[in-house]
């Protein structure tokens, strides 16, 4: 199979590969696919907690080419970017910049699904904050 | 001395035809070019002197009588021929037939469609190591089974069958045995005697000879094998396979069985050295490496292996100069990892990470060297951006995680 100049890039060059410590409470993080399918990936986001802006981006990702490419790109996308437009990226847009062909397709999906999933943690691990934070001042309410 | 890339490490796929067989196929394309079906002019004669010495260097190589050669196209026909030919012929005995589940597709597919038109068909299972167990055999057998078709060695995990043993069961039933012998034959000894084999499908291309050319043994004596053919014409190879001869191609089958027959035991001595080499080279350089299927009972030319935490397609990507194959999905045509990897239970995850290595008769020792070492940098590099491996190394139990099967 003959892979884009931009998937051989991201692969011999990926962006971003590492781990971003999983306990910080700014940082939220993903993982999706299974193993037995071939694809696994996780990506984390580091938000500010000032401006709610991802100020890093991180991944790990077991799986082909397209896979590893579209994590990539995926986390060059999501730095500098505000929790909601991080929301906002669709796997056709990955398809487009990455130039999937159809067998690959599911490699973006799992891209978006991993954005959303580190997002979700992250702002569950803020709701949890802010709930903890509530509990501790009601006692002197 | 200089490598020179791209390295070919597929011989399971096909192997490059040998210059001395390319030489003596050439004269038949031109000079000798007469149909050997012709029988009153000297074109023709020539060309059935040479289709006879052809089946006789052919018959050689695995201990046959000339006259139980039927050439075919490739292997893909010859096991088609056998068991379409068989469970058509004997019908009227039985309607059961016995075979495994880690056959290639020519026989597992032939096997689908008889199992439309009313035949029984027992898959056999395989143990971890890849070899079927000759207990399960012996109770799949009922008075309905008419053959039993199992491979002698895998064309991806190289695995030798007990071919011997299964042939006495077969014999000892009075049931027909066949074998697909196309990774086996000129490689390692076969001799249909010895084995009480009935019919064994050889490919020419997977032994240094042409394309498009193959041949299925049908055992004349003790018992005589009958068979309906599949094509239908002029009655050639004793009514059991029609169509004009490709008398070029058997030129060069038969030309490539001699010399397998010379060089076999030598060569396969040369490469299992080679294979274990690699296999060292990979071992000494990386940690969690697994071999699919036995050790012992193996091609002498074949490993498969397993690298854990790394998907197989994205592995042959960083060795892009080397010609391997993966079990991985994404590599093959169809979206399931290996069915042959799956078979040992080994888990789809391991089948998605594993690779083929097929070694053959220009494969080197700098070759090897090569190969190893880049495996073993692109094995390292991928592990890092592995959250398997860093899973793993956290003590993770993979098999016990939840994940999200999409």
């Amino acid at each position: 199979m003959a892979y884009s100049s931009k998937v051989i890039d991201h692969y011999e060059h990926p962006r971003n590969v590492g781990a971003l410590p999983k306990e910080d409470p700014n940082v939220g993080t993903g993982l999706v696919g299974a193993p037995e399918c071939g694809d696994v990936m996780k990506l984390q986001v580091k938000v500010n907690p000032q401006t709610g802006i991802i100020d890093d981006a991180k991944f790990k990702t077991f799986g082909c080419g397209s896979a590893i490419a579209s994590s990539s790109l995926a986390t060059e996308w999501l730095k500098g970017k505000t929790v909601d437009e991080a929301l906002a990226i669709k796997n056709t847009d990955i398809v487009n910049e990455l130039s999937l062909p159809p067998v690959k397709i599911h490699c973006s999906v799992l891209a978006e699904d991993a954005i959303k999933a580190a997002i979700s943690d992250y702002k569950k691990k803020q709701g949890a904050k802010t709930a903890t934070a509530q509990e501790h001042a009601q006692p002197s309410a | 001395m200089a490598i020179k890339l791209p390295i070919y490490m597929d011989y399971h796929a096909t192997t490059p035809v040998d210059p001395r067989v390319v030489e003596a196929m050439l004269p038949y394309f031109t000079e000798h070019f007469g149909n050997s079906a012709s029988r009153n002019h000297p074109f023709g004669w020539e060309a059935e002197a040479a289709v006879d010495r052809a089946r006789k260097q052919v018959a050689d190589l695995i201990g046959a009588n000339p006259k139980e050669i039927v050439f075919t196209s490739g292997a893909t026909e010859s096991d088609n021929l056998a068991v379409k030919g068989v469970a058509e012929m004997y019908r009227e005995k039985g309607n059961h037939i016995i075979t495994a589940v880690t056959e290639h597709k020519a026989v597992i597919d032939t096997c689908k469609r008889l199992e439309k038109e009313g035949y029984r068909v027992t898959y056999l299972p395989v143990q971890k190591d890849g070899l079927v167990s000759l207990d399960d055999l012996r109770n799949a057998i009922t008075d309905k089974t008419i053959l039993i078709t199992i491979m002698t060695a895998n064309n991806e995990i190289g695995v030798v069958q007990p071919i011997a043993e299964i042939g006495a069961i077969a014999k000892e039933k009075g049931i027909l045995f066949h074998t697909d012998a196309v990774q086996a034959v000129g490689k390692i000894p076969f001799n249909v005697n010895d084995l009480k084999v009935d019919m064994a499908s050889i490919s020419a291309h997977k032994m240094y000879g042409p394309k498009g050319v193959g041949a299925l043994y049908v055992r004349r004596r003790n018992p005589r094998v009958l068979l309906s053919p599949i094509i239908d014409g002029g009655g050639h190879e004793r009514g059991m396979r029609s169509g004009t001869l490709n008398v070029p191609g058997i030129v060069g089958f038969g030309k490539a069985a001699e010399l397998c027959g010379q060089e076999m035991a030598v060569e396969a001595e040369r490469l299992k050295g080679l294979c274990e080499r690699l296999n060292t080279k990979l071992h000494d350089g990386l940690d969690e490496i697994y071999i699919n299927g036995s050790v012992a009972h193996r091609l002498p030319h074949n490993l498969n292996i397993s690298f854990a935490y790394v998907e197989g397609e994205s592995l042959l990507m960083g060795i892009n100069d080397v010609a391997v194959s993966s079990g991985s999905a994404c590599t093959s045509a169809s979206l399931e990892p290996s069915y042959v990897l799956k078979a040992l239970g080994a888990g789809d995850d391991l089948a998605h990470s594993s690779i083929r290595f097929g070694l053959g008769r220009w494969t080197t020792a700098e070759e090897i060297d090569y190969v190893a070492n880049k495996l073993i940098s692109v094995v390292t590099r991928l592990r890092e951006m592995s959250p398997l491996y860093e899973l793993a190394k956290e003590g993770v139990d993979l098999s016990t995680m939840q994940w999200e099967v999409h």
